[in-house]
């Protein structure tokens, strides 16, 4: 039965370099439905926390409600968690991220939950720059009530119901864009070639990183009808191009050709490296991004990968200038200094 | 790669270790969940019916199917197959009413049987339900071959041997007991329609070094001292034996020896002791009892004072191989050891003998003086003659003498329907769904962690002093059961259909051992094994190749180490994968084409 999952594992599993396997890096057994896209993208946080050799202690996995929501149980069982109250994850991230600066945080949301109830908690988190992973899986509808239309449904997209989505779509990717986010990607839950090197990049990455991952529904939103169906979704993928992501303690061994390849340096010395597939992108311009997401939609593709990055990109710390130490590891007489000195930082604004 | 043809009934009879392992096939899974469903009978006569002799084989069959077993590839030790078929044997019910019918009406086909071991007793079983008359001529007093004569009774006790063997007599065989055939053209005068030659390897090898024959009164031929034994014409030896040998018969000598008096018993063995032949649980047996193994040791002579035999000296040597990985015993050069001794038993092989066939009856004789048998048919050159067992193709076991058997009944009947005995019948294969609804099946799919159950055994001191008391208790139903749920149902058989996946990757995230990949395919084998999640090392074990998929990729699945847990059907969204179980029974004499 699939809730029992057998201890037994491949002997020959490689490990990273903390001794670590892949089955280190697991959760419980997923309850979702069978071939839901939201179990590919857990396998995918999985290889990259587990191609990182991330401690999985230093991990903090948070969430708000959904589908979505549920999955920070299935994978990284040994790392902190706290599902939050449904939209408000951004604001538990932020507390969370202010308070230990040291935690890698990984926030796991859906397209209900970020936009809808969710939508003024997550442009505020964008705006901030905060320093996390931020994953949409993305099915353009709400699974958990029986799949109505979600605010990411396309026009015209019709789930298993049948009835067609009269409303805008709200564009997650374009919206971070638009809001300051300084990593933005797109990426396919059946895509893991893809996947998993964005989201490798987008925990190294510094400063808020949002990654929308389309994610069929299968039991609701995958029939011919659907643009986020398996399908679909396969028939219209069109890609910004392959990333590596080449860590600090690695050299490049791939060789690109020239004019086609852009690197990036994350701020640990790694490196982002984007195969362009199509010239016209500039990763380093929001404007350009914004533009060829349009332009393909126009051409009705759904443009993937790696969208834009911002290489001197300052975190919600940075920009507060807030102490290096973490919140959480300095003492009350620290946090408290007394009376006089908070007389003469009074006296210092008179 | 090309793809898979899972319509080949081998390609999943090959995922089912234990059962291709096995040279009867028995089918090992089937039977091992009835016992966990404590339906002992059902799975006594799947037993008998593939290897004839269960309580025999599930006290000491050479288990060509442990070493097989998948669950040795994924954790230390595979299933106790062995035990847990004993348990079906000892505790199963009447089984009298499904015993085949032997019709009253013969069908005038007269067959004769020479030896009544395991060989001839499995064609007399198969053929006698068919009409045939069987006449079963043995030097012994009872049936059994070497399983009566060799095998101790602390291991087998007799009354188990007996019940098996008297099953087929009971079906009306003619049995010449006490009857050593001494001219094979002489029953061949007799009319037979055809002879079946399971004679066995009847020969111990000897030791020719200098002081053989001069100690002969204290030299003693393993297979011939065992023989003795059994028949209760030896009951003590001396209180110092030396065995040489390092096979499973000496196993047997050594342990008899400590049960007749012998206080200090040793086995000394030429070859290093990881290489020696005997079973690893045979010569833990023997450790256990308090018989030391000195291996590395070359027997050079029989040390005698005043006309008696009072040790053996050996020389120490290491074994050295060569490029090809050739194994050369060489000296050590050190002094001989003296190994002080009053009887030795020599266990360093059998052969086969064959004085009473005559070279003049059609029968080819080949390389080693052995009869020339076609491998599949098991007839000699002279058609009415067939051969199986030992006499087939020299020393082998129990088990695939049952074998021999069971294609050599074919062979004879064929033969004397007048069809061709190269027309060999297909085997019977069913392969079934187990779904009975979601996450849903109806075997038992969890997989159990727990590590091989051991077999309680009698207390030393009492079986030491008693030559027929059975050393292994055998399991209890409660642990048999545990050892049981250890089987991870093989044959429930992973069968994907491409047209409905839909590449989700669900099968491949869940598989716990990660034997599945959705990859493109790759013409060369070496290449696409590599290219997998988990690179498929071991090329002895199958890869499962889809056709394409809708984005050109295959569904490849390494058979190495795939659990049989269902959870790649359970997360399957389309019922791609389906658990499906495959029933393959070898075929039967009488069952047609």
């Amino acid at each position: 039965m699939s809730y029992i999952r057998p201890v037994f594992r491949h002997p020959d599993l490689p490990r990273n370099a903390l001794g670590f396997t892949r089955k280190d890096y697991e959760g419980a057994i997923s309850t979702l439905c069978a071939g839901c896209g939201h179990d590919s993208i857990s396998a995918a946080i999985v290889q990259a926390c587990f191609e990182l050799a991330l401690p999985p202690h230093k991990v903090a996995k948070l969430s708000g409600i959904g589908c979505s929501s549920k999955t920070p149980t299935y994978f990284l069982g040994n790392s902190h968690g706290f599902n939050s109250v449904h939209g408000r994850m951004p604001s538990v991230a932020t507390g969370a991220n202010l308070a230990n600066r040291e935690l890698i945080y990984i926030g796991v949301s859906g397209d209900g939950d970020t936009a809808s109830i969710g939508m003024g908690q997550f442009t505020h988190v964008v705006r901030r720059n905060l320093n996390m992973m931020y994953v949409v899986e993305n099915n353009g509808c709400y699974g958990l009530t029986k799949g109505q239309d979600s605010a990411t449904a396309d026009i015209g997209s019709a789930s298993k119901k049948g009835e067609p989505n009269h409303f805008e779509p709200i564009d997650l990717a374009s919206v971070a864009l638009q809001l300051g986010a300084t990593f933005v990607a797109r990426s396919f839950s059946g895509d893991r070639a893809q996947l998993v090197p964005l989201i490798k990049a987008a925990i190294s990455h510094r400063g808020f990183a949002f990654i929308d991952v389309i994610s069929p529904c299968v039991t609701f939103n995958n029939n011919p009808k659907s643009t986020k169906g398996y399908e679909h979704v396969r028939e219209h993928l069109a890609a910004t191009g392959t990333v590596d992501f080449v860590p600090f303690k690695e050299e490049i061994s791939t060789e690109y050709e020239q004019g086609e390849s852009k690197e990036v340096a994350l701020h640990d010395g790694s490196v982002v490296h984007l195969h362009k597939a199509d010239p016209e992108l500039d990763i380093t311009s929001r404007r350009s991004a914004l533009r060829l997401i349009k332009d393909y939609k126009a051409k009705d593709q759904i443009l993937t990968g790696l969208l834009y990055m911002d290489e001197n990109s300052q975190d919600l710390h940075e920009i507060l200038g807030t102490s290096k130490t973490p919140l959480r590891d300095l003492a009350a007489a620290e946090l408290c200094p007394g009376q006089k000195v908070l007389d003469k930082l009074n006296e210092s604004w008179r | 790669m090309k793809v898979t043809n899972v319509s080949d009934a081998e390609y999943f009879h090959k995922v089912v270790d234990c059962q291709y392992a096995c040279p009867a096939h028995t089918p090992v899974p089937e039977y091992i969940r009835l016992i966990a469903a404590q339906r002992y009978t059902d799975a006594y006569m799947i037993n008998w019916e593939s290897n004839v002799f269960p309580g025999v084989l599930g006290r000491t069959c050479d288990r060509p199917c442990e070493p097989a077993c998948r669950r040795g590839r994924v954790e230390d030790e595979p299933v106790a197959i062995c035990r847990l078929k004993r348990v079906a044997a000892d505790n199963k019910g009447d089984i009298s009413a499904l015993m085949p019918i032997i019709p009253k009406k013969k069908n005038g086909k007269r067959i004769a049987l020479i030896g009544a071991g395991p060989a001839a007793l499995t064609v007399a079983r198969d053929l006698m339900p068919l009409g045939y008359s069987v006449d079963l001529y043995d030097d012994q007093r009872a049936g059994g071959g070497f399983m009566r004569s060799q095998i101790p009774a602390f291991r087998l006790p007799e009354s188990v041997l007996n019940e098996e063997v008297d099953r087929i007599l009971d079906m009306g065989v003619l049995t010449h007991f006490n009857h050593y055939v001494d001219s094979l053209k002489a029953v061949l005068d007799k009319d037979y329609d055809a002879v079946f030659v399971g004679s066995g390897a009847p020969r111990g090898r000897d030791l020719d070094i200098p002081g053989r024959q001069a100690a002969a009164a204290n030299i003693h031929i393993g297979i011939d001292w065992l023989s003795s034994v059994a028949f209760e014409h030896i009951e003590t030896i001396g209180k110092r034996v030396i065995v040489l040998g390092g096979g499973n018969t000496a196993m047997d000598c050594c342990r008899t020896a400590r049960r007749l008096g012998g206080d200090e018993v040793k086995v000394v063995v030429r070859s290093p002791f990881a290489e020696m032949k005997a079973s690893p649980w045979e010569k833990e047996d023997a450790q256990h009892e308090g018989i030391p193994i000195l291996d590395n040791h070359v027997p050079k002579e029989f040390v005698l004072e005043d006309g008696r035999l009072v040790a053996m000296a050996f020389d120490e040597v290491e074994a050295v191989y060569d490029a090809a990985g050739r194994r050369n015993l060489v000296s050590t050069g050190q002094a001989p050891v003296i190994v002080p001794c009053d009887d030795v038993l020599i266990a360093i092989g059998q052969e086969n003998s064959f004085p009473w066939i005559e070279r003049t009856i059609d029968i080819e004789f080949g390389k080693w003086d052995m009869p020339v048998v076609d491998e599949v048919t098991f007839q000699s050159s002279n058609p009415k003659v067939f051969f199986g067992g030992d006499a087939a193709f020299g020393p082998q076991n129990v088990i695939t003498a049952v074998a021999h058997g069971h294609q050599a009944a074919i062979s004879i009947d064929l033969f004397c329907q007048g069809e061709s005995v190269t027309k060999r019948p297909p085997p019977g294969v069913t392969l079934v769904s187990q779904k009975m609804g979601i996450h849903e099946w109806s075997y038992d799919s969890e997989v159990a962690a727990d590590v091989r159950y051991h077999v309680p055994q009698a207390e030393l001191e009492k079986s030491l002093s008693n030559r027929k008391l059975e050393v292994e208790l055998g399991f209890d139903a409660a642990t048999a059961f545990h050892e049981a749920q250890r089987c991870l149902n093989c044959d429930a058989q992973t069968v994907f259909t491409e047209k409905l996946c839909i590449e989700c990757d669900a099968c491949v995230d869940i598989c716990p051992t990660d034997c599945l990949s959705i990859v493109v395919n790759d013409v060369d084998e070496a290449e696409l094994r590599h290219k997998l999640k988990m690179p498929a090392k071991n090329t002895e074990q199958a890869i499962y190749v889809s056709a394409d998929l809708a984005t050109g990729r295959a569904m490849i699945k390494d058979e190495d180490m795939c659990l049989h847990c269902g959870l790649c059907a359970e997360r399957c969204p389309t019922a791609a994968w389906d658990m499906q179980k495959f029933y393959y029974t070898v075929s039967k004499a009488g069952q047609g084409v």
